[in-house]
């Protein structure tokens, strides 16, 4: 509640100041976009090493036995809900509505959670049943995907929480509006990364 | 993308609500298309693999469209030609070393 409050505080606050300009907003977002691209790399790098090693499972179970699609699509699922929520964060963030942006972004922060606290639990469940990372070559290359991911998503989500603190400490600024519009391009393009491991290491590692 | 000013009236705000809503949808098919196919095994062997490889190519690119706003506009040109780029790059990182790896691998057996 008091959230809402202070919110409506801020945005007589942040209005004021809305129209000063920013030039660098552009190039800031730019030259994050070009990191992601470089992080686009390492990922293809990483999928390239799991490419060439799935099939080298030294005698231990394979994709098949360890996969569980039900499981996946319901990882899949709240990320994929996590994008459209960030998505409509950021559109209330342009029109200077700080209460729902930040309402969205909780809901994106828990959606996160739910995602990583679900892989955490395969990843627990795998090793404890002692197909941990260094029981194969298929192992080893699976964590290492998947961990790496994962890791990013982690990462956003601490990105997220800085950001909701400083929405409600600042106020929806181009300063903060351009931080969440870089967010928003790694939060997007980690979804894009999911597509592309539910697509090959899940779903062709059943077939 | 890189315009925080530009958006205020209450059109444009539908409008990106709408465009968002479309790019989840659309997303929720191509999803919804693999998985299922995967899971009952309604296909032959191959006709499931293209079907998943070619759900996730048009996801990627309903992703890049609709949450990334990526197009060919003077300001996001740049943006785009800058991921065509590094999609060049990661087919020929990829897609060479599974090649040179897995002819490899036959020429040994």
């Amino acid at each position: 509640m008091s959230i809402a409050i202070k919110a409506d505080l801020h945005d007589a606050h942040s209005a004021e100041h809305h129209d000063e300009h920013h030039d660098t907003s552009g190039n800031t977002l730019f030259g994050f976009w070009i990191y992601l691209m470089t992080d686009c790399i390492l990922f293809a790098s990483v999928f390239a090493t799991y490419a060439v090693l799935f099939m080298n499972t030294d005698g231990g179970v394979s994709g098949k036995d360890i996969f569980e699609l039900d499981f996946v699509l319901i990882e899949t699922a709240a990320l994929l809900v996590s994008s459209i929520t960030y998505g409509f964060a950021m559109i209330c963030a342009r029109h200077q509505k700080k209460a729902a942006t930040l309402a969205w972004l909780l809901i994106t922060f828990a959606l996160g959670c739910v995602f990583i606290t679900m892989e955490v639990y395969e990843f627990h469940h795998l090793i404890e049943h002692g197909n941990g990372p260094d029981r194969s070559a298929f192992l080893s290359a699976f964590f290492a995907l998947v961990g790496m991911h994962g890791l990013h998503v982690t990462a956003g989500l601490i990105w997220m929480l800085i950001m909701m603190v400083e929405v409600i400490k600042c106020g929806l600024n181009n300063r903060s509006i351009t931080r969440l519009s870089c967010l928003s391009l790694f939060w997007h393009f980690l979804d894009i990364v999911w597509v592309c491991v539910f697509t090959v290491v899940y779903l062709l590692g059943v077939l | 993308m890189s315009n925080a000013h530009s958006s205020h009236g209450e059109g444009d705000f539908g409008a990106s609500v709408k465009s968002y809503l479309v790019g989840f949808v659309l997303s929720v098919i191509l999803t919804g298309i693999p998985f299922w196919s995967v899971m009952t095994h309604s296909f032959d062997h191959t006709t499931t693999l293209w079907i998943v490889v070619a759900a996730a190519i048009v996801q990627i690119v309903v992703h890049l469209k609709y949450f990334l706003h990526l197009d060919f506009s003077k300001e996001g040109r740049i943006n785009t030609f800058s991921f065509l780029f590094t999609a060049l790059i990661i087919v020929m990182v990829v897609g060479l070393s599974v090649w040179i790896i897995y002819a490899a691998n036959e020429l040994m057996m």
